[in-house]
């Protein structure tokens, strides 16, 4: 999955994370927001409900922030299981340095490690066809390794990975150009 | 005097004898395709100025000579090939003189030819004997005179075999007309890729597949005896490296650590092996004793250490590495010495392969986006850009140091290119499908 697929279901993840917590305030305020604001709100969920919100407020205020919160964990594990989706990083040309963007997506893959010690994961590391088939071999495992290393700080524990590199044989996208290039430069995660 | 030639190509692998000797994973089979397979045409996109005129002459025939592989063509084309000659063609001869009291050197001064070949092939039962002569044109001299036997099936190896004496009276360096190549080709369909190890004639003919696989099979080295291939091949899921006798198709798996396991290059003596390997970390090279297995750390750095080759003296190595920032060619003189710096002409340079007199080192060179082979003069260190194309790959010396193979793209497809040495004269080897890649040119063996 690429960066912008990723930007995309994040902002699904949170717009699911709203409709939670806010249809838990009880069924009078749904049924308020769908009868009264029908032709005015577009099909996108989250303002409709958003619009019913406290005016119905029938339960009380312990509660609610109780489920609040319960919600909010839901959210937020609902939004590090779409992270997890996310199971392919780029890099730079003969670098092994991961980028900022990929950092929280791998955080929440440690902390799922870290959650359920009885799941491993293989590392793939990968180049793009320039240069020397060797050398992108060692360049495909330091690749590998940074990502390791960066679970392993995380949470994961040693005996949960395993790296491997491919150098340049396992092409994610075949074809000499920058954007094939781009795509190939990669360490993907395959959970076993 | 009689040259007495024995024939390599029969010593290859049968697919009886080798069904049963191996325990192996379902996707590898070796040796199924007995004869000949995706054989390697050559193609000449360029030759050399200063390219010598020789005339090989038809040579004349006696009894049942089979017709596929003409032996004069075939010398023919293997001094093409070296680019240091230009043959003429048949058609443009006044003559076709069969031995030497029928070469007339006027005749042969008049086109222009320095050199002049001529020979005769006699079939007794199985058995094809040459007969073969050079004549220096302008000194009006004979410089050669041999014959040479092989059996009716091979030819070939007779051929080559003539091409060898042909260059080394002339050039007074040994031809490599009759080593041989190992090199891998790829084949994707439908996201399945069919990796296949081949050895074949220098000029491509003659190709067999050594080992196939779904997984990749990476590095052939071939080991001083010119018998044995060492290489990485990723078939059990991970990379390890192996030893394959070529006659009798005998693999033994001689690295198999937590990482890395490539690289492999055999020492002169062919007693041991450097490779890379990253059990300790990171990529770093090592000498592995292929006797007793025994491991020596040659190179501690947190960098990659990586694709290291012998000297010439058997007592030093170059290496690729990374220390600098990006990836550059160092030489240790000794196993313990302080390794030193040889590239320095663009960030990029990689895969060192040396001549077997020291002169020279052989490389990758990038330059702007484009990747080239070059090589560096070691006494002077100079450096200079041997190709003009672009995405080039795994260079790999003639045994006589006067020919440079390489892989290279050529419309999407990877192709082997063959050079002189000194960025001359070039030929293509295209493979009938899919990519030709990581070439390694034998040594010479008698």
């Amino acid at each position: 999955m690429n960066v912008s697929a990723h930007h995309k279901l994040f902002a699904m993840v949170l717009s699911l994370g709203l409709i939670a917590g806010c249809s838990s305030t009880g069924e009078t305020t749904e049924d308020g927001a769908y009868g009264s604001d029908v032709s005015a709100v577009d099909q996108d969920g989250g303002s409709t409900v958003y619009g019913g919100d406290d005016d119905g407020g029938v339960s009380s205020s312990e509660m609610s922030e109780e489920q609040r919160r319960e919600a909010e964990a839901r959210a937020a594990r609902a939004e590090e299981a779409a992270m997890r989706e996310i199971t392919t990083f780029y890099f730079d040309f003969d670098t092994a340095e991961i980028k900022a963007e990929a950092r929280e997506v791998l955080v929440a893959h440690a902390r799922f490690l870290q959650a359920n010690p009885g799941q491993n994961v293989r590392i793939e590391g990968h180049a793009d066809e320039r240069g020397t088939k060797e050398y992108n071999l060692a360049l495909g495992e330091r690749r590998a390794n940074a990502i390791e290393r960066f679970l392993i700080v995380n949470g994961a524990s040693r005996g949960q990975t395993e790296t491997i590199s491919y150098g340049e044989e396992k092409p994610a996208v075949m074809g000499s150009s920058e954007s094939a290039w781009a795509q190939n430069r990669r360490v993907e995660l395959v959970f076993q | 005097m009689g040259n007495q030639m024995t024939n390599r190509s029969t010593t290859g692998t049968t697919p009886t004898s080798m069904a049963m000797t191996w325990l192996l994973m379902l996707m590898v089979m070796i040796g199924s395709s007995p004869a000949a397979h995706a054989e390697l045409l050559i193609r000449i996109t360029e030759g050399a100025d200063s390219a010598i005129p020789v005339a090989v002459v038809p040579f004349a025939e006696t009894g049942q000579i089979p017709s596929g592989d003409k032996v004069s063509s075939i010398v023919r084309d293997d001094l093409t090939m070296s680019g240091e000659f230009k043959p003429l063609p048949p058609e443009k001869m006044l003559s076709l003189p069969s031995s030497g009291d029928e070469v007339y050197f006027r005749d042969w001064r008049l086109l222009g030819q320095r050199y002049v070949l001529v020979g005769q092939l006699t079939r007794t039962g199985d058995k094809i004997e040459a007969r073969y002569e050079l004549f220096d044109v302008n000194r009006e001299e004979r410089i050669l005179g041999a014959t040479a036997s092989s059996s009716v099936n091979s030819t070939r190896s007779l051929a080559h075999h003539i091409s060898d004496k042909v260059y080394e009276a002339i050039t007074g360096v040994p031809g490599a007309f009759s080593t041989k190549l190992a090199y891998v080709t790829l084949q994707r369909s439908g996201g399945k890729a069919l990796y296949r190890l081949q050895v074949s004639d220098v000029d491509g003919k003659r190709a067999r597949v050594r080992l196939e696989s779904d997984e990749p099979i990476l590095s052939p080295a071939w080991s001083p005896d010119g018998k044995r291939l060492a290489y990485v091949s990723f078939e059990t899921g991970k990379p390890a490296i192996y030893i394959h006798e070529l006659s009798s198709g005998n693999r033994t798996k001689i690295a198999d650590f937590r990482g890395l396991n490539s690289a492999p290059a055999w020492s002169p003596d062919g007693r041991s092996l450097l490779l890379t390997l990253s059990k300790d970390g990171n990529a770093e090279v090592y000498k592995m004793d292929i006797q007793s297995r025994s491991l020596k750390r040659l190179t501690s750095h947190w960098s990659i250490d990586t694709e290291p080759t012998w000297d010439h003296t058997g007592k030093g190595f170059f290496f690729t590495s990374d220390r600098s920032g990006g990836p550059q060619i160092y030489h240790k003189s000794s196993e313990s010495a302080e390794p030193r710096r040889i590239t320095f002409g663009s960030r990029y340079n990689a895969r060192p392969r040396p001549d077997n007199d020291g002169k020279y080192v052989y490389y990758v060179h990038q330059r702007d986006k484009a990747f080239h082979i070059a090589r560096t003069n070691l006494q002077t260190e100079e450096e200079t850009i041997l190709t003009r194309t672009e995405s080039d790959e795994s260079p790999s010396v003639s045994p006589n140091g006067r020919m440079l193979i390489y892989a290279t793209k050529q419309g999407g497809d990877s192709v082997l290119t063959v050079i002189a040495a000194d960025g001359g004269a070039a030929y293509s080897l295209p493979a009938s499908e899919g990519d030709v890649r990581e070439p390694a040119w034998s040594p010479i063996v008698e």
